[in-house]
């Protein structure tokens, strides 16, 4: 199965990993956490979700300063419910996934914002182009898991997404919402 | 509602339709050629373009529209008499044009409702005009969703056919007949 897949990844490369930082990525359990994108089409949110993608967290809430997260995914596995639609968004008006297969978001500071509210600043890349961005995460404890939830809107142009006559906002705006619901083993 | 009945009784005598009746009949008519000619233009469009994304959202619309309008009409005829079919007519053409006015009337309520759940079931949301998000009645589900499709397709060519025969029987009235019923619904034809 995928899951046990990805989970054995994660696994290996938080062993592997272990050494040089010095500090343990969580354990993500894939078959529970969610990265989607909603794009808007003439108003009507589109949601799509991102099949394949790896996270990697390492976080105390409480020493944020000290956490670090990454998240990667597979441009190509945008999944919005349409084989034929998301062959096209693979394609080079879009995400490009030949030439651009992954976008990533690298955390650089993390910092508290209220009770379970965190700031994680980081750069987010995405067909080649880089943005900082700024994304509200909210940390809770579910039994012994560490859910984080956050939400990002970017601007589509700035990263050339949606090249050629997409380029016109007026049926594809250019905010898209990048949401994230990721489940980590806690300590 | 002895009103309502002595009502009934005096519009029977009259051999027109109300004309708020005309112009929800022209009006939805319109709506249901532009929405029809715009769902196959749209479903031919491979993949996905600017273009067919706007179609796709302007066919949502005039079909939330209709399904609103119909029930107007439906209301209004529920409450107003319409005036009597020519003497003429047999009893089984009179039995015809009834059973298609009412498949008409079913079919101009359940297709917009198919196109809603399949635009629901696919997971795209119907936003009216642009400007009001209308609720999700049913959650994604890609198999409903195929089934949907189907079902929205075939009452959409099986309302084709009635349309035809509806105005095919409409001409038949005018042309062959002469018995005027064309002006019950066009007035100025008088």
């Amino acid at each position: 199965m995928k899951v046990s897949f990805y989970r054995y990844m994660l696994a290996a490369f938080a062993a592997a990993s272990l050494g040089a930082s010095g500090g343990a990525f969580a354990q993500v359990d894939m078959g529970k956490s969610t990265v989607t994108a909603i794009s808007k089409q003439m108003n009507v949110p589109v949601e799509g979700k991102f099949n394949k993608f790896t996270a990697q967290i390492a976080f105390d809430p409480s020493k944020p300063a000290a956490g670090s997260a990454q998240v990667t995914v597979d441009t190509s596995s945008y999944d919005l419910g349409d084989e034929s639609y998301n062959e096209q968004v693979r394609g080079k008006e879009w995400f490009d996934s030949k030439t651009f297969p992954t976008a990533t978001f690298v955390s650089s500071a993390i910092a508290p914002a209220g009770s379970n509210q965190f700031k994680v600043t980081g750069k987010l890349t995405m067909k080649g182009k880089s943005q900082t961005v700024v994304v509200p995460v909210t940390v809770t404890k579910q039994g012994a898991a560490q859910v984080y939830d956050g939400a990002v809107t970017v601007k589509r142009s700035q990263f050339d997404i949606g090249t050629g006559e997409w380029k016109d906002t007026s049926v594809v705006a250019d905010d898209v919402t990048i949401k994230f619901h990721i489940v980590a083993a806690g300590k | 509602m002895a009103h309502t009945s002595s009502f009934h009784s005096f519009s029977a005598r009259g051999s027109s339709y109300t004309s708020t009746a005309i112009a929800l009949h022209w009006l939805i008519a319109l709506l249901i050629v532009c929405g029809f000619a715009l769902g196959w233009v749209m479903t031919d469009i491979p993949g996905f373009t600017p273009t067919k994304l706007k179609y796709f959202s302007w066919h949502k619309w005039i079909g939330v529209t209709v399904f609103a309008l119909v029930i107007i009409r439906i209301l209004w005829r529920a409450t107003h008499a319409t005036p009597p079919m020519p003497s003429h007519m047999p009893k089984w053409q009179r039995g015809i044009a009834h059973l298609t006015h009412f498949l008409l009337y079913v079919l101009m309520v359940v297709i917009p409702v198919s196109g809603y759940l399949y635009s629901s079931a696919a997971n795209v949301p119907v936003v009216y005009l642009g400007l009001v998000p209308l609720p999700r009645l049913i959650a994604p589900d890609p198999h409903l969703k195929e089934v949907l499709k189907s079902v929205h397709i075939t009452l959409n060519y099986t309302l084709l056919v009635l349309v035809v025969l509806h105005v095919l029987a409409a001409l038949k009235h005018q042309i062959l007949d002469r018995d005027g019923l064309l002006s019950r619904m066009i007035p100025f034809l008088k």
